[in-house]
């Protein structure tokens, strides 16, 4: 516990350093990332210990804040959330200091490296927290320094729109969340997370009124549908090592809090289980389509991520499913799959969203129609990006397809042995993800294939060139540990013991032997892979051998006769995702501009498309165009004087004392 | 305590003072007076446990109230060249009668609350309230700038009384904290005020509502 | 792991490229034509075999492992399946999901190949090809779901061949369905009419012929072998599901092998009575057999 604290108080320090030190901007940019991976490397030991031993360590320290207590505990199931939380932190860290240097003789970095530590802190706070008060003053820190990181560009006018919906939206969540702890807090008598394990809420109403508000205050953060409106907004304007990091951890922080919440209350009806099915399914179908459909590449990747949170919500409804038929392979499976795509997620997101920085870095924009051919002039980056590309879209034998190979064994394991209305929620799920798999492979062949491969499409490309060995290292590390979870899948599974004993409150043989029914299959799964690459290999050793002695000449693609085809002639990625755009144009709503090319000779012609969010115009806006109508009834009550205002607290007061006295 | 009790009459009438008088020099002078006398509220009331850092509260309180906020004020004043209040929403009679209204209901309410043994007089309680509600009407009724900032002087002091009175030994921290409160907020508005009027030419706080959008 | 587990993918391996000479020459009779030989797919992976390459100057690494990962991920997805009750060489729980996991390895692999070559038409190929498997996936993984309630396991070498065990009768219905809707998957996989026309080389009708047009030598012969074990891997899933398995193993075996090649029969009857679908027609197939196999879920419910 003391290494963990002394993490903390690293990150601490490493902030207030950044932001009271006047240096030259490279090295500030190496203190703060420095700090933030020396805190990241101590902060490791103590929860890949709890981890592998199962025990738990606490911290407890009285605090003035009323009803607070500084109560930090490292269980497993922080501890699992930790690990890629301090990992992914370290690596962007590092990133962040060749990505920023475009920015030091421009504008001060000390700021950005602050919010960046106390960023991490934060996460790390909420992760450990037991205490609501303290719970809740770590998530918000999170929330604002997230904030300031976000709006790094602040003179652009999108980064600010982007920063005000992000706050808002992570502030009405909050709102949830608070309604959610002064109830459980109201109906216990206390504010200590592990009392409210202990006796926690079962049973009836307030236990499903409780489920709901966490839902949508953790779900706010974790970015279910249809809350997700800010994460389009927020990861593309932060800077790309934020994006990841936001990406990566600070989605998951809202997991974890359900989680923990499923821990307080009891035994959970079917209809929760059906609830998370049924956000998983709405999040990664309209996620992965809206990803299909945009031209911005962290904007595509922003909606990934609720794609992602999708199928881990799938596998959180499968684990509930369990435990509400008492099926302990369900849970396991279930909950498994879900905990290990919220690490494998944070691994591949993490890595394309770094990718994605150093296509910005290198060529200048992250427009996919205007890139192509990076692959050529960005070796590195196109090679650790296409294997975040085969991990996200669930490919053996990379880690994508471990954690979807978890899930869909637990639907199909459901599927084939329970009956009824369970069994058709499960075929759901099997139909769902399978979709979900299929359009994401879609998206990232296009997103992979149009900003990588073929020709470049203008001159941003042609002028690319590689990022500097500060930001190879850093995806090139999250590759490496993609291709690790794939190939030691048995492993990592059977390293999830403690955390699977922790959330499903099973007994250990339960658990263990359950567990061994799912490394089982991926020992094969793991032999299958050793006799892919082997194949592959004699392949290419007979490849190269039949070409030895041949001729092999270098020519143009084959243009079917025309004159002179350009690069433009290119497949665009939005003629890719142009069939299956269409097919789904009900829920897409793509407004089309056309210019159509005219007369005999036509010389121009133009065609723009875009897909604005449909939840946020069709929901939220009516709502808060609503809100505002009726609340600028009220604007009489701002008439600007200080005095007047002061009268209002004084007669607040006044009443309050009156109606104590009386 | 026939001490503490002249002390908390002398502090009656300077808030009864501040709310009949519209000349802003002698405000800040009946101000300063009421900063003084109640600097010496700590040493009197606990005369038997006397320590040095009763004696050390006394004399920073005198600085600062009797000494430095009042300088501070009158600079201010000087610079915005007035010398008189504006008529303001209640009058000054008005406010004279308010005043005692406000004395009676301290009274009244103080007999409702559960009190401390340990309390220096009786009258302790109901004159602090007063003074927090007289600071309270001074900042809602009086339209300069100045005149607010001496409401919230008196206010501090009404919450300095009670604490004072009461305790016998207060935290520092909240003591010290409550003082560095009052200090940067005079410090943050004499600044203020020079710069209102510097920008607009008066500082009637009325007017500046055009600021609002 | 048997050593009688070797025979299936040795099978797989030597006569799948005899499916698309099959088809082909049914496709041939119905025209009224003579067609090329049976054997031709071997003659032609011979000719290719023998050539060299030429590489466009567009292309990256990429478009060179291309064709190797493709067809590397369809001989690993050959170690899957059983054949004729013998259960194959990896067998496990839930292993159809490694299967179309690595027959969508192996698909990646070839769209990013194609978008690798800078050119309209392998990018309208790609395209094609990512939005109709993206329709087949749900369709297949829902037929192994139906598949799997109703034997009650979940290894394909323990859910195929299982038409020897309950009462006919009450199976057939669930079965019926389920053979459709796998049949659709296999044409819409294979490239094959209603889906896409493997004989077409008109652009803009192609979906995979398209995809592998600059490949050339050994690479299109990686290709053309990984297509036809491709056809083989379905056709024996389909037939598993068709055909119970009783009796000794050899002879089961020589009944099944005699199955796969009319199944090659009955898909060119299908390719020669049917014309190619509208290209907007097709998710409307795809989506049609996913509700079937949904169906048959259903009914394998009671």
């Amino acid at each position: 516990m003391t290494l963990l604290g002394l993490a903390l108080a690293i990150l601490l320090l490493g902030a207030m350093a950044t932001v009271l030190l006047s240096r030259p901007g490279r090295s500030l940019s190496w203190l703060g990332a420095g700090a933030v991976a020396v805190a990241a490397a101590l902060g490791c030991v103590p929860a890949a210990r709890v981890l592998a031993s199962g025990t738990v360590e606490q911290w407890r320290r009285p605090w003035p804040v009323p009803f607070g207590e500084f109560f930090v505990v490292l269980d497993p199931l922080s501890a699992w959330f930790l690990l890629p939380t301090l990992l992914l932190a370290a690596l962007a860290a590092i990133y962040g200091v060749g990505y920023l240097r475009v920015w030091q003789g421009r504008r001060a970095l000390g700021p950005v490296w602050f919010f960046y530590a106390l960023l991490v802190l934060g996460m790390a706070l909420v992760l450990l927290a037991r205490n609501a008060v303290l719970f809740l003053c770590a998530w918000e820190l999170m929330a604002v320094a997230s904030f300031f990181l976000v709006t790094f560009e602040h003179e652009r006018e999108a980064v600010r729109g982007a920063g005000w919906v992000y706050l808002v939206a992570t502030h009405l969540g909050t709102a949830f969340l608070l309604a959610f702890f002064l109830l459980l807090g109201r109906a216990t008598g206390s504010m200590d997370f592990t009392v409210w394990a202990a006796t926690g809420a079962s049973g009836g109403g307030l236990a499903s009124v409780l489920f709901l508000l966490a839902v949508v205050g953790f779900g706010t953060k974790a970015g279910f549908m249809p809350f997700h409106v800010w994460l389009p907004e927020a990861h593309p304007a932060a800077p790309s090592h934020v994006s990841a990091l936001m990406s990566g951890v600070m989605i998951k922080t809202g997991v974890y809090g359900l989680l923990r919440a499923l821990t307080f209350l009891g035994p959970p009806p079917l209809w929760w289980g059906w609830m998370l099915i049924g956000i998983g399914l709405t999040s990664g179908v309209l996620g992965v389509l809206y990803a299909l459909a945009q031209h911005d590449l962290k904007r595509l990747l922003a909606y990934h991520s609720v794609e992602n949170i999708g199928i881990i919500a799938l596998g959180l409804g499968v684990g509930l499913l369990g435990r509400s038929t008492g099926s302990p392979a369900l849970q396991v499976l279930g909950f498994g799959g879900a905990l290990l795509h919220v690490v494998n997620h944070a691994l591949f997101k993490g890595l394309l969203f770094l990718g994605a920085g150093g296509v910005l870095h290198g060529a200048g924009t992250l427009e996919i129609d205007r890139l192509g051919g990076l692959g050529k002039r960005m070796p590195w980056t196109a090679a650790t990006f296409l294997v975040g590309a085969v991990a996200i879209s669930g490919l053996p034998p990379l880690n994508g397809f471990v954690s979807e190979f978890l899930i869909l064994s637990g639907a199909f394991n459901g599927g084939a042995q329970l009956g009824g209305a369970i069994a058709v929620s499960l075929l759901a799920v099997i139909a769902g993800l399978a979709l979900i798999g299929g359009l994401a492979a879609a998206c990232f062949t296009k997103a992979f294939g149009i900003v990588f491969l073929g020709e470049p499409r203008s001159d941003h490309g042609v002028h690319a060139h590689e990022a500097g060995w500060t930001m190879r290292w850093p995806m090139l590390l999250l590759a490496a540990g993609c291709i690790f979870i794939g190939l030691a899948a048995p492993v990592v599974v059977g390293g999830m013991r403690t955390v699977l004993e922790n959330v499903t409150g099973l007994p250990p043989a339960v658990v263990r032997t359950s567990l061994v029914a799912a490394t089982g299959p991926l020992a094969w799964v793991v032999i299958a892979t050793a006799a892919l690459v082997l194949l592959f290999l004699a392949l290419a050793v007979l490849r190269r051998g039949l070409l030895a002695g041949r001729r092999v000449e270098e020519s143009v693609t084959w243009g079917c006769g025309y004159a002179r085809p350009s690069a433009r002639m290119q497949y665009t990625a939005s003629s890719f995702a142009e069939p299956i755009t269409t097919l789904f144009r009900g829920l897409l709503a793509t407004r089309y501009q056309v210019q159509r090319p005219e007369g005999i000779l036509p010389a121009r012609a133009s065609l723009a498309t875009e897909t604005p969010d449909l939840c946020r115009g069709n929901l939220y806006r009516p709502a808060f165009l609503q809100a505002n109508w009726g609340l600028s009834k009220l604007r009489w009550l701002q008439h600007g004087q200080v005095r007047l205002y002061v009268l209002y607290i004084a007669v607040t007061l006044i009443v309050l004392m009156a109606w104590k006295f009386r | 305590m026939p001490g503490t009790n002249i002390i908390l009459a002398l502090v009656v009438l300077t808030n009864l003072k501040l709310l009949g008088s519209s000349r802003l020099g002698a405000s800040i002078r009946v101000v300063a007076a009421q900063g003084v006398v109640l600097g010496l509220l700590p040493i009197l009331a606990h005369r038997q446990e006397l320590s040095w850092y009763f004696v050390a509260l006394a004399a920073g309180t005198i600085a600062l109230k009797g000494g430095v906020f009042p300088w501070f004020l009158s600079r201010a004043v000087r610079e915005a060249e007035v010398t008189r209040e504006i008529e303001p929403c209640v009058g000054y009679s008005t406010s004279l009668v308010a005043g005692v209204l406000t004395l009676g209901a301290s009274f009244w309410m103080c007999t409702r609350l559960p009190m401390p043994e340990t309390i220096a007089s009786p009258w302790l309680a109901p004159v602090s309230f007063f003074s927090i509600f007289t600071g309270l009407f001074l900042i809602v009724s009086r339209k300069r700038a100045v005149n607010q900032v001496l409401g919230f002087l008196v206010l501090e002091n009404g919450v300095y009384t009670f604490g004072v009175g009461v305790a016998s030994r207060t935290p520092l921290l909240v003591e010290a904290g409550v003082l560095l409160d009052v200090f940067v907020a005079v410090f943050v508005m004499g600044i203020t005020i020079f710069h209102i009027n510097r920008e607009f030419d008066h500082i009637d706080t009325d007017r500046l509502s055009t600021l609002k959008d | 792991m048997n050593t009688a587990s070797f025979i299936p993918p040795l099978l797989a391996l030597a006569l799948s490229p005899l499916l698309p000479g099959l088809i082909n020459r049914t496709k041939a009779f119905f025209a009224g034509r003579r067609g090329p030989p049976l054997l031709q797919t071997y003659f032609d992976l011979w000719k290719l075999l023998h050539k060299g390459a030429v590489y466009s100057r567009t292309t990256t690494w990429v478009f060179r492992a291309g064709p190797m990962v493709g067809l590397a991920g369809v001989l690993a997805a050959a170690l899957l399946m059983p054949l004729g009750g013998v259960p194959a060489l990896i067998a496990f729980p839930a292993d159809f999901l490694l299967f179309a996991g690595l027959l969508a390895l192996a698909r990646f692999a070839t769209v990013v190949a194609a978008l690798d070559t800078g050119s309209s038409f392998e990018g309208m190929g790609a395209s094609r090809e990512v939005f109709f498997s993206a329709l087949a996936e749900p369709a297949l993984l829902v037929a192994l779901a139906a598949l799997a309630r109703q034997a009650g396991s979940l290894s394909l070498s323990t859910m195929l061949g299982l038409a020897s065990g309950a009462p006919a009768w009450r199976v057939a219905p669930a079965l019926a369905l389920v053979v459709i809707a796998l049949v659709i998957v296999l044409l819409a996989e294979n490239a094959r009419i209603p889906v896409d026309d493997p004989d077409t080389h008109l652009e803009l009708t192609m979906i995979h012929e398209v995809m592998v047009l600059d490949h050339g030598g050994p690479d299109l012969a990686f290709i053309l072998y990984g297509a036809a074990l491709k056809l083989w891997l379905f056709t024996a899933l389909v037939v598993g599901v068709v055909l119970p398995a009783t009796g000794p193993a050899w002879w089961s075996l020589l009944l099944t092998a005699g199955a796969m090649l009319g199944g090659a029969v009955i898909v060119g009857v299908i390719e020669s009575i049917m014309a190619r679908l509208r290209l907007v027609i097709v998710p409307q197939l795809l989506v049609g057999a996913g509700a079937l196999a949904a169906t048959a879920f259903l009914l394998a419910l009671k």
